[in-house]
């Protein structure tokens, strides 16, 4: 009671001016910000360095510019495309497989799993792509049949084994461990309900893998295997060693003859960042997808986003809330939408 | 329909089953209450083929458990076998375990299409009949996670059904719901009897035991301590535990 009494007169009464918590830090912040941008700008496009006497633009973008679309650049590209998902694929089924292996209730088949594993992960990705390389010094030819039995097919690796093969082989076996964690995980993170009660429905082991635990499992398992992919997608630049033309390779080679190193890198690394955004957008709608059934209203896209910011209200100023594109209260739902998936960049 | 003689299961040194006898005829409703850990998930979980059992004889339609009889042996059966004989066994879980990423449709067409490899029309058609059954006829398209959990239940209830079980088997089907949604949990297990079901249902629902059950069961440690009709085995138990148990949960 005497508390109330001493608060009684504290809450003035009439019409009151509202005064915003103001934040200097922010604006402070952002100036910082604005000039180490403006300044990085400055230097990437609109500075000059002496060479041979003469100024010259320090990044040489006419360069850049010239080499971007050749068609050489462009034939390294697709190679390294071609490598990504080769090995990718090769590498996602071979996780699946060896996943499932790892799980398995005979321990010879798990350990065959883990063994694999250990070697795979155990020595650099260069080394392997090297061996494969040279593979056809130790293994000339190649037979397939009845063990310690007659032969049913026999591949002549000297002449099948190209740089390419080699590092698509290689690139393949090596992610296959990887991926054969990032699977298990994800199956171990199904429920045993889902399990049982899929075989209580009569569904077989493979049945229940397939329809049940698999689908689910995506949630886990697609994220980290679209940064394996952003991941290959670079480590693919590894092939250039064993002289696949892929695009590092193709630059490499172009600037031996013209001595225009940095230039031609520069070629090489906005592919790989086209790309990369490319694979990340792609990652972020997949994501999407397999996010059906978990959670009860899907988040919206950035663009579904933009297009209801822009019908709603325009924004109150730089940092007020509005420009917070995530706290925008969807029209209609009339709820804030959840935070699962972020978006893409 | 279903027959235990002497069935006994042990997880490592733990008897968990120590001889169960019991027999549940053609259309009959047997409830198993009991304490936790007492044994009735995995009783269920044997006649469903989920365990192994170590040792008794534990048939379903004439069929042992596990085994297939000729000429006079017993084969083990393969993988092939088990499940097509837990085809013909509904079981509804206390956590319902509806596949979160398909709609209560598919839920429901699944087990018939990929299993018995019925065509998806007539599947699709019968699993709407089920969940109008069910009550959930306006829900077909909905995922389990924007149902209830009285609801999804009874969408775990259809998918069991959808199987065209000779047999379901509950396991606390309402122990996970809030009291309020019980009821309709109930309701629909109760004209599943009506409609000559064979059932075994471990519950603690004993308003539903003691109106819907042939025979009622008290489970303790592995053994069945008591059964019989279940009024008279609520109303004057004969043993010591079972009163204890009873009033304990009343
Ligand atoms: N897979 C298993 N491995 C080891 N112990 C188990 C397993 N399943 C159940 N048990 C044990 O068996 C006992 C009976 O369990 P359960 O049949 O689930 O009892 P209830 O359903 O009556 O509560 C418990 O002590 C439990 O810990
Ligand atoms: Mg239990």
């Amino acid at each position: 009671m005497a508390a109330s009494d001493l608060h009684e007169d504290t809450v003035p009464s009439g019409e009151l001016q509202v005064v915003p918590v103001r934040h200097p830090g922010r604006w402070v912040a952002a100036a910082v910000v604005l000039v180490l941008v403006a300044m990085l700008v400055r230097t990437l496009f609109f500075s000059h360095v002496m060479r041979g006497g003469r100024p010259q633009e320090r990044f040489e973008w006419h360069i850049i510019d010239q080499y971007f679309f050749t068609s050489e650049v462009l034939k390294g590209l697709l190679v390294t495309l071609e490598l990504t998902v080769l090995a990718m694929a090769g590498g996602i089924l071979l996780g699946v497989v060896l996943a499932v292996m790892r799980m398995s209730p005979n321990p010879i088949v798990a350990g065959a799993a883990w063994v694999y594993i250990w070697f795979f992960r155990g020595t650099p990705v260069l080394v392997q792509l090297l061996f494969w390389y040279n593979a056809s010094y130790i293994f000339p030819s190649f037979t397939l049949g009845v063990p310690f039995g007659p032969a049913l097919v026999h591949i002549n690796l000297n002449a099948t084994l190209t740089p390419f093969i080699a590092a698509s082989f290689g690139l393949a076996l090596n992610e296959g461990a990887y991926m054969s964690e990032i699977v298990r995980a994800g199956i171990l993170s199904v429920d045993e309900g889902q399990t049982e009660a899929a075989q209580a429905i009569g569904m077989s082991r493979l049945m229940t893998l397939r329809l049940v635990v698999l689908p689910q499992a995506m949630r886990v398992i697609i994220p980290p295997t679209g940064n394996e992919t952003i991941s290959m997608l670079k480590t693919s630049s590894l092939a250039s060693v064993v002289t696949v033309k892929e695009v590092l390779y193709t630059v490499q080679l172009i600037y031996a003859q013209n001595f225009k190193t940095i230039p031609l890198l520069m070629v090489a690394s906005l592919w790989y960042i086209i790309v990369t955004t490319v694979l990340m957008i792609g990652q972020y709608y997949l994501e999407r997808h397999f996010a059906r059934g978990s959670v009860r209203q899907l988040p919206l896209t950035p663009v579904q986003r933009l297009s209801r910011a822009l019908r709603i209200r325009p924004a109150e100023g730089p940092f007020g809330p509005n420009l917070d594109v995530d706290a925008i209260t969807v029209a209609g739902s009339g709820r804030p939408h959840g935070g699962e998936g972020g978006g893409p960049l | 329909m279903v027959r235990a003689e002497g069935v006994r299961k042990r997880f490592g040194r733990l008897e968990v089953l120590r001889g169960i006898d019991l027999e549940v005829g053609s259309g009959q409703v047997l409830c198993i209450i009991g304490p936790s850990g007492s044994g009735k998930s995995t009783f269920l979980r044997c006649i469903n083929h989920l365990e192994k059992v170590d040792g008794g004889r534990l048939s379903v339609a004439g069929h042992l458990v596990g085994y297939r009889h000729q000429g006079g042996k017993l084969y083990e059966l393969r993988d092939r076998e088990v499940c097509a004989r837990r085809a013909e066994i509904g079981m509804v879980f206390q956590h319902f375990n509806l596949f979160p990423h398909m709609t209560a449709l598919d839920n429901v067409t699944i087990g018939p299409v990929r299993v018995k490899g019925e065509d998806r029309s007539t599947a699709a058609a019968r699993a709407r009949q089920l969940l109008e059954r069910v009550g959930l006829g306006d829900k077909v398209d909905a995922y389990p996670r924007q149902l209830s959990g009285g609801q999804q239940q009874r969408v775990a209830i259809a998918r069991a059904l959808g199987m065209e079980p000779k047999l379901m088997l509950f396991d606390e089907p309402t122990s996970a719901l809030d009291p309020e949604l019980v009821g309709e949990v109930l309701d629909v297990m109760r004209s599943l009897a009506l409609d000559g079901m064979t059932m075994i249902v471990v519950t603690h629902e004993i308003g539903f035991a003691r109106e819907v059950g042939d025979t009622l069961v008290f489970m303790d440690r592995g053994l069945i301590v008591e059964s019989g009709p279940p009024k008279q085995v609520l109303a004057n138990p004969a043993e010591m535990r079972t009163r204890a148990f009873l009033s304990r949960i009343l």
